[in-house]
């Protein structure tokens, strides 16, 4: 108390250390945790580099065929023209395998972040309390500078893949939580009572009728989940996540202007492909409950 | 205890957080206004209790706001009662655990939607089925069965469609056979037909009625349509602000309105158009003639016509006053044999006979009692009593 005193005294305009605070729990964290954090830090490292592996383990033309192949599915042909030259451009200026790697650790971020977010968002829909808790949490989460989740994600987990990934995931859950949610309350009131009234258990109003009738909007929020997961891989390359960011990152050092847009462009173009797929996944349904 | 499908007793429902204060004053006698006034709790079913028989279509009505839905929720417990009874075959369903009303609703009723309620991510087929589906039946005897119902309503052909490619009438049809499909002893309908476009709504209303035909079931429907409560209602309850106001056949309620509030409802429709022979029989038109003796001499005399009858009061025919002789027996020979119209024919039919005979039209039961005469004079002053009434 004392302590607090003098430094109110000594230094009027910052006598909160929650700086400090927060850093006296880190490492709090890390002094008696160490090795849970280790353990999860495997674990997510073995996941995200089986994605890795298996993704550069395939042949070039069996990743652009996949995704030219999606296009046509749902774009139609010119949509899979541009895929085609995009992955023409990306693969003439040799930036293929860290495209590929970036892409995996998308996904690999993605994937956890659905499985956490999903979920939440389903509770959240079910469940006034755990809204009411949870939506500050997620405004926080949204809107915290990204590079602040690096440094405390690098002091649990070393450098690498997983803290990339896991700084990622804190900033790509909050809309797949958000937009699950708003889609489930969403649903029109009479269908859930349909619901009931033909005498659905509560698993079976929201895998028969909840869940389906939401597709569209967590769709939505599948499609900003991956845009935010993207975007913040490029940045978790600080911490030595890999990929394109290290291009983009090193582009910077060596202000090497031609490096940086050539390895910018092919994030671009990564991005919009996905964001055209994902999105025409939900509009595709959103179309049939007109 | 009553008896009957559903049998509700002193029925309650208050929406708040402090339901027991407004029950105490609702048990003191004070209206829903009042309530809300002093407590701020909404009022929605105020100690209602009525029956309903089986095989009736029972039709609630009422401005909005007066809790039909709030009713017609209660029943299916989509909504759980403050206070009261609701007995469904005789057992109290709102003792009902979960699983034991999961399983009730299942097996024993379901609802149709006034927005149809569909669910736009299956197909038609699988709409159809839905109940069934719940209800764990298996894929291939579910979408017999629902096949089956679609059939019924014309909608076969539009299987495979999503209801968003059929029209409004048609994905209701839909929400009907869905209910129909699980086979439910009780049909609950809130403002089913509510959304359709009159000539739609009366084509609903033919398609349930011919549903509905040889069946058992019961059917609860909610409306703020008079013209389809007397159309296709066995009998009409009307409700405001949370109370039941009257219970009753459709001729009931239109020969005794219980209040203004039953009045206002009748002022916009032609209620004449529901008036049946047995309405409109005048007692005094014409003398009665038994077994060939005047049943009152005094009388005879100033009656045009008499009809005569048999000991069993059987209608052999009428007879004009000029024919009978003071003296007394009246050979039953020289009677016209006049046809005579059953209690429950409509007003046009009754119109066309009386326009074309010169005699009254006497009116007869199923077994040809004598029920008395209509004149083109009883029905003038019928139905101007009605006017009378509408723009009262
Ligand atoms: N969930 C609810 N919470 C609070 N008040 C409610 C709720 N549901 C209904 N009410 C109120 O209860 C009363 C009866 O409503 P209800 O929906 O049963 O009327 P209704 O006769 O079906 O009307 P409408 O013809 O408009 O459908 C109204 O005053 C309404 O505002
Ligand atoms: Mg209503």
């Amino acid at each position: 108390m004392s302590d607090f005193l003098h430094r109110l005294i000594s230094n009027p305009h910052d006598f909160l250390p929650i700086g400090e605070w927060v850093n006296q729990f880190i490492h709090f964290l890390l002094d008696h945790n160490g090795g849970a954090f280790d353990a999860f830090g495997r674990a997510v490292d073995l996941f995200a580099e089986s994605i890795e592996v298996a993704l550069l383990s395939l042949p070039p033309w069996l990743i652009m065929g996949f995704f030219i192949g999606l296009g046509v599915w749902r774009l139609g042909w010119r949509f899979a023209g541009f895929v085609l030259a995009a992955f023409a451009l990306i693969f003439g200026t040799g930036f293929w395998p860290q495209t590929v790697s970036t892409l995996a650790l998308t996904l690999s971020a993605t994937l956890i972040s659905l499985m956490i977010g999903i979920p939440t968002g389903i509770w959240c829909a079910r469940n006034k309390r755990v809204n009411t808790l949870v939506r500050p949490v997620l405004d926080f989460m949204q809107t915290m500078p990204a590079f602040v989740y690096l440094i405390p994600a690098a002091m649990f987990f070393g450098l690498g893949r997983v803290p990339g990934i896991l700084a990622t995931v804190v900033f790509a859950v909050p809309p797949a939580v958000r937009l699950t949610s708003l889609g489930i309350r969403q649903v029109n009131k009479e269908q859930v009572e349909a619901g009931h009234a033909f005498g659905c258990t509560s698993t079976q109003l929201l895998f028969k009728v909840q869940l389906p009738i939401a597709l569209p909007a967590i769709m939505a929020g599948v499609n900003q989940t991956i845009m935010m997961a993207l975007s913040m891989v490029i940045i978790a390359s600080m911490v030595g996540a890999g990929g394109l960011g290290n291009d983009v990152l090193s582009s910077i050092q060596r202000l090497d202007v031609g490096l940086g847009f050539e390895s910018g462009l092919a994030v671009v173009l990564l991005a919009i492909i996905l964001d055209r797929l994902t999105e025409s996944f939900g509009r595709g349904q959103a179309a049939r409950q007109g | 205890m009553q008896s009957g499908k559903i049998v509700v007793e002193n029925l309650y429902k208050v929406f708040g957080d402090k339901p027991q204060d407004a029950m105490r004053l609702l048990k003191a006698g004070e209206s829903k206004e009042t309530v809300f006034a002093k407590t701020g709790q909404v009022v929605g079913v105020n100690n209602v209790s009525f029956s309903v028989d089986e095989g009736e279509i029972f039709v609630l009505m009422g401005l909005s706001g007066s809790g039909k839905s709030s009713l017609i929720r209660l029943i299916n417990r989509l909504m759980d009662p403050t206070d009261g009874r609701i007995l469904l075959d005789g057992q109290d369903i709102t003792r009902l655990s979960q699983p034991e009303l999961v399983a009730l609703r299942r097996r024993d009723m379901s609802m149709v939607f006034q927005s149809f309620a569909l669910m736009p991510h299956r197909s038609v087929l699988e709409n159809a089925a839905f109940g069934l589906e719940i209800a764990g039946v298996g894929r291939k005897e579910r979408e017999t069965r629902a096949m089956k119902v679609l059939e019924q309503v014309g909608l076969a052909p539009f299987a495979r469609k999503s209801p968003h490619e059929l029209s409004g009438g048609m994905q209701q049809r839909v929400g009907l056979v869905r209910a129909l499909a699980v086979n439910p002893s009780l049909m609950l309908m809130d403002e089913a037909f509510s959304a359709l476009d009159p000539l739609k709504r009366a084509e609903m209303q033919d398609i349930l009625l011919d549903l509905q035909r040889g069946q058992s079931r019961t059917i609860f429907f909610v409306s703020h349509d008079l013209e389809e409560a007397l159309r296709i209602g066995t009998r009409i309850a009307i409700m405001e602000g949370g109370r039941l106001v009257q219970v009753g056949t459709p001729q009931e309620i239109i020969e005794n309105p219980a209040d203004d509030y039953v009045r206002e409802f009748f002022k916009s429709v032609d209620t004449s158009r529901y008036l049946q022979a047995k309405d409109l029989i005048d007692p005094s038109a014409a003398g009665l003639v038994v077994n060939g003796y005047p049943a009152n001499h005094a009388e005879l005399d100033k009656h045009s016509w008499v009809a005569c009858v048999s000991k069993d009061h059987k209608l052999l025919g009428l007879l004009g006053r000029d024919e009978l002789r003071s003296e007394g027996c009246v050979p039953s020979e020289r009677c016209v044999p006049v046809s005579p119209v059953a209690p429950a024919s409509c007003l046009p039919d009754v119109l066309q006979r009386l326009l074309g005979q010169s005699e009254p039209l006497p009116v007869a039961d199923g077994e040809g009692r004598y029920l008395g005469v209509i004149t083109a004079t009883s029905v003038l002053s019928k139905l101007s009593a009605h006017r009378l009434q509408s723009a009262h």
